[in-house]
């Protein structure tokens, strides 16, 4: 870095962090900031993806073709409690980050398991709201509006799945080789991945089945 | 830096300089003196916080305690400050000069989504108001 003035105008605000890797100075940043990065701007792009669901969804959603709408198909109770699991489950992964980082292999597995649990209720529960949907005949085919509500809610739910299956991957990779350093790494992905499911269940049950059932 | 620090964010083959000036990853936090407990604790509050917000989400929706037509806003204000806890006691998300580049994409991907959310709702609303009713349609067909 070239010796500059103090009060060089370019530097305002940047003075005392000119060294911060991954701002220009400083030489490149360290792996675990470079995946952490790119896992970020993953999820803000799954994010954009869900953002075409959700506009989808508000344009048809009064597109009923005479069918039921969101007022008579949905069940908040059911909803609070798919919300309270993902929650719970939010919470607990957010444990088993900790005890990854601290190297507490009973509490991680523990952490693990109950944010493995939480996340399964959630998916079984979601699938017999669907179930029922279909099997009163307001499957996706009956309507625009329906059409735009599995597509979102089952985007949602897919995610959860594949979710469910990479905790169940990160606790086998832990087991078989250790809190090594690139095994870490993924731990902060998955942790980041599920955090961010969680957001977006956040504006899902908020824009699909709360304003659904009070318009 | 402590011992116990070391161990747990393993200096990542550079230099050991001290943690204070190196960029943070999104998700990451600086676990302070007491470690885990520090950590345990913000997400403790996070997740009071997001339970709080929920609940509040979910009575609303039903209670005739605010003005009816006020409610939707409501709702989407609380749910815009749950997101808000979750980014900030869950995924980390800070404004100190270390988390920059998260914010900085961060903000970029909250722009592309009101951009497609609000531009589709106002493009397909305005088309919808301009198109010719059924039986418009008729009488242009005749």
């Amino acid at each position: 870095m070239t010796a500059t003035h103090p009060d060089d105008p370019n530097l305002v605000g940047h003075g005392r962090h000119r060294d911060v890797p991954g701002q220009g100075g400083g030489g490149p940043a360290p792996t675990r900031i470079v995946v952490g990065y790119g896992f970020w701007i993953f999820l803000l792009s799954d994010i954009v993806m869900f953002s075409c669901f959700f506009a989808a969804y508000a344009v048809l959603h009064g597109a009923t073709a005479g069918g039921p709408t969101a007022r008579q198909l949905f069940d908040t109770n059911l909803v609070a409690l798919e919300t309270g699991c993902l929650l719970a489950s939010s919470f607990s992964c957010g444990l088993a980050t900790l005890a990854a980082y601290a190297h507490y292999p009973v509490k991680f597995y523990a952490a693990m398991s109950v944010t493995y649990v939480l996340g399964l209720a959630f998916v079984v529960l979601e699938v017999r709201e669907f179930a029922h949907l279909v099997s009163i005949g307001a499957g996706p085919q009956r309507s625009a509006f329906l059409s735009a509500f599995f597509s979102l809610v089952g985007c949602h739910g897919v995610h959860v799945t594949v979710g469910l299956l990479w905790l169940l991957t990160m606790m086998a990779q832990v087991f078989a080789k250790g809190f090594r350093r690139d095994i870490m790494h993924r731990m902060m992905c998955f942790s980041l991945f599920w955090h961010a499911l969680d957001i977006i269940w956040v504006a899902l049950f908020t824009v699909v089945y709360l304003l659904g059932v009070i318009q | 830096m402590t011992a116990s620090d070391q161990e747990r964010f393993p200096p990542d083959a550079k230099d050991g300089r001290e943690l204070p000036g190196e960029d943070i990853a999104p998700g990451d936090e600086r676990l302070g003196g007491t470690g885990v407990a520090h950590g345990a604790r913000g997400y403790l509050i996070g997740f009071v916080l997001a339970a709080g917000l929920t609940a509040a989400s979910f009575y609303f929706a039903h209670s005739t305690l605010v003005w009816a037509p006020s409610i939707p806003e409501l709702l989407i204000v609380l749910a815009i400050a749950q997101m808000g806890v979750h980014l900030v006691f869950f995924l980390h998300i800070t404004t100190g000069p270390d988390n920059t580049n998260n914010v900085l994409a961060l903000a970029f991907g909250v722009l592309i989504v009101f951009l497609i959310i609000a531009g589709s709702i106002w493009i397909m609303a305005n088309l919808d108001a301009h198109m010719p009713t059924m039986n418009q349609v008729m009488d242009m067909q005749r």
